[in-house]
């Protein structure tokens, strides 16, 4: 069985005393930023980029990773404790997270939460072994021409998947391809839209973008509303599920699981689409539908798994092929490329340590999550209570430092300014920032694979409908944008971005 | 304007984009364009400017015919002061250092808080400061000053 011999080589290579170290720092400064609202897994992984550089490649990618899956754990810790969502992704745990602790049940929610998402961990770990090796090697026989045609699909999927307006979607890709094209062009060295700054021959790092949009915009959005947070139970005792609590919570995690797993996996998926379609699933098909908003533990434990689940499998797109499905594998992808990887399937075949390692981590910071977090609950039970007027300077400070430590330079500050104003304007106007995020990541790819494709057919576009993988992607695409425009399905997909 | 434009958020997203698509055009004009199968380098940008011009160009339509919501009050008072926070960190970290421009930051942003008060500003500022000293230059090793050539007599 090659799988065996291939998760062993992941159990020594996470195994080291370093690894387990950073896996652990991971999954604890995820879970932090994930219990606190305002602070979200991009922001953070954007901040701390620059600080893994000195890493070995392995230590930070399980690092990182386990920020984003363990910032999902976190958010349920505050959408159960304060009714506010630590992160988007626990939304709608929220809803019925909060009036279970209302009822005296906080524990039991807390304790659904995460064992819900230990479950999901362990099947979405268990599904990325599975399935990324084959993905792996049929995306080896990938030439250009594929690769521009899934960028377009998963360009679309992402548009698609967003919540909002898809006019607007699709603009914010376009925008981040544009933003994507800055700096010199690779094939002809002429400087593009650089406005001869010598500051952006090398382009606009992704870090400072993410963090213009997702640390800085959000923050002043933050700052209009005057958050108070009522903490339902300084002590949270209960943390038993009795044996009739599992009977109710089994279907529905596993009901979340297989969801999430699967939107995780689209581009533009990823966790919080994934829970926010497990409870609404969940509330068509649960036996006790009538509880849902009034407590029901169902509600807790569906969209808990699904967005775990979720947050897991979307690193298969990201491993196998090299394109990011949501922002944060987006970053990840900029970290592998700093540490010197090219992001494609040839990771899995040239660095299999590295690719195992990381999958294998994954699941050891799943456990990690479950051990720790539940006794550890008083501790960010405290953390939600540091109010946010003495939060968000300090976090301005660590973009800051972040950003200046990439290039030592201070127009890269300046310019993380204008896009935290950038990302403020858009949120005023309901434009979602992670269409832009991926078209800037994929944007100067999506260029080089569609040139280097019409130079190998000698020009001929057909080459696209021609080669049967690049025009099954295309007729996807086309699809997708044909389903999503028919009004029926238009409503649909409103409803699915609806709390309730 | 209420009379003509009746869904501002579909109007100005549409506007920003009009600008954008439009821009990555005009100034592409200044590159080589080649041709489908060598492109040149204006010939990618060239192509998502007019659909972003497109795009732009049907939002702008619709607002026109299409209600919508309002456009959410811009906090111009905390932008400026969070901005502004920040563009002095960057003006600052190089010449004054990181302890400086880390306090500096924190005292003016947390001033765009209703909550703010100065000892307690002040007091997060040099505690975080010695901090970033402590992480970002005695553990972590960037090569940064902790008071720069400013401060040095």
């Amino acid at each position: 069985m090659e799988i065996i011999s291939n998760l062993t080589l992941g159990l020594e290579t996470a195994f080291t005393l370093t690894n387990l170290f950073y896996c652990l720092v991971g999954v604890f400064v995820g879970t932090a930023v994930g219990v606190l609202p305002g602070l979200g897994p991009v922001a953070t992984i954007a901040m701390l980029l620059p600080a893994t550089f000195g890493l070995p490649p392995i230590s930070s990618l399980i690092m990182l990773s386990g920020i984003y899956y363990g910032a999902q754990y976190g958010g349920s810790t505050t959408a159960i404790l304060v009714n506010l969502p630590g992160e988007s992704s626990s939304v709608v745990t929220a809803i019925d997270g909060y009036q279970m602790a209302r009822n005296g049940q906080a524990g039991k929610a807390l304790a659904t939460a995460a064992l819900g998402s230990f479950f999901a961990g362990t099947v979405a770990t268990i599904l990325l072994a599975l399935f990324a090796p084959p993905l792996a090697e049929l995306a080896l026989k990938f030439g250009p021409a594929e690769y521009f045609s899934l960028m377009v699909l998963g360009l679309v999927a992402s548009v698609v998947l967003a919540s909002g307006s898809l006019l607007h979607a699709i603009g914010m890709v376009l925008v981040g391809l544009l933003l994507g094209l800055v700096g010199t062009d690779v094939t002809s060295g002429t400087p593009r839209y650089t406005f001869d700054l010598p500051e952006l021959a090398d382009g606009i790092n992704f870090v400072i973008v993410a963090m213009g949009i997702y640390g800085i915009g959000e923050i002043v959005r933050n700052l209009e509303q005057d958050q108070t947070r009522n903490l339902l139970a300084k002590k949270v005792s209960g943390l038993m599920l009795s044996k009739d609590d599992f009977k109710r919570i089994f279907a529905p995690v596993v009901r979340g699981t297989v969801l999430g797993s699967a939107l995780g996996m689209l581009p533009g998926g990823g966790a919080m689409l994934a829970s926010f379609a497990a409870y609404s699933i969940e509330k068509k098909v649960s036996k006790n539908a009538a509880q849902f908003g009034k407590g029901a533990i169902e509600g807790v434990a569906a969209p808990e798994a699904a967005n775990n689940a979720g947050a897991q499998t979307s690193f298969i797109p990201m491993l196998t092929l090299g394109i990011p499905s949501n922002p944060v594998m987006a970053l990840m992808i900029g970290a592998m490329i700093i540490q010197g990887i090219q992001p494609g399937p040839a990771v899995m075949t040239e660095q299999p340590a590295l690719f195992w390692g990381l999958i294998v981590s994954m699941w050891i910071g799943n456990f990690f999550l479950v051990v720790l977090n539940l006794p550890l609950i008083g501790l960010w039970v405290k953390m939600i209570m540091v109010p946010y007027h003495r939060l968000y300077p300090v976090i301005l400070m660590f973009c800051a430092i972040g950003v200046f430590s990439l290039n030592s330079s201070s127009f890269d500050i300046y310019l993380m300014a204008l896009f935290g104003l950038l990302g403020y304007i858009f949120a005023k106007l309901n434009c979602e920032p992670a269409p832009l995020l991926l078209g800037f990541i994929i944007g100067p790819m999506m260029e080089e694979y569609l040139r280097r494709a019409l130079i190998l057919s000698k020009s001929d576009p057909l080459v696209f409908i021609q080669r049967p993988i690049s025009a099954v992607m295309l007729a996807l695409a086309v699809l997708a944008l044909i389903a999503v425009l028919s009004p029926n399905l238009k409503k649909k997909r409103e409803e699915a971005f609806k709390e309730d | 304007m209420p009379s003509l434009i009746k869904h501002p958020k579909d109007f100005w997203t549409g506007v920003i984009f009009l600008i954008v698509g439009l821009s990555a055009i005009l100034i592409g004009l200044d590159y080589n364009m080649g041709t489908a199968g060598r492109m040149g380098p204006a010939y990618f940008p060239s192509v998502l400017g007019g659909l972003l011009t497109l795009i732009g160009a049907i939002a702008v339509a619709r607002s026109l015919r299409h209600q919508g919501d309002a456009i959410e009050k811009f906090h111009i008072k905390e932008l400026a002061i969070v901005l502004g926070a920040v563009m002095l960190f960057g003006g600052l970290i190089r010449g004054a250092g990181l302890v400086p421009a880390a306090v500096v930051l924190i005292v003016v942003s947390a001033y765009a808080s209703p909550r703010f008060k100065w000892y307690e500003a002040l007091l997060l500022g040099v505690v975080m400061a010695g901090f970033a000293y402590l992480v970002f230059i005695k553990l972590l090793g960037l090569p940064l000053a902790a008071f720069g050539p400013w401060l040095q007599f």
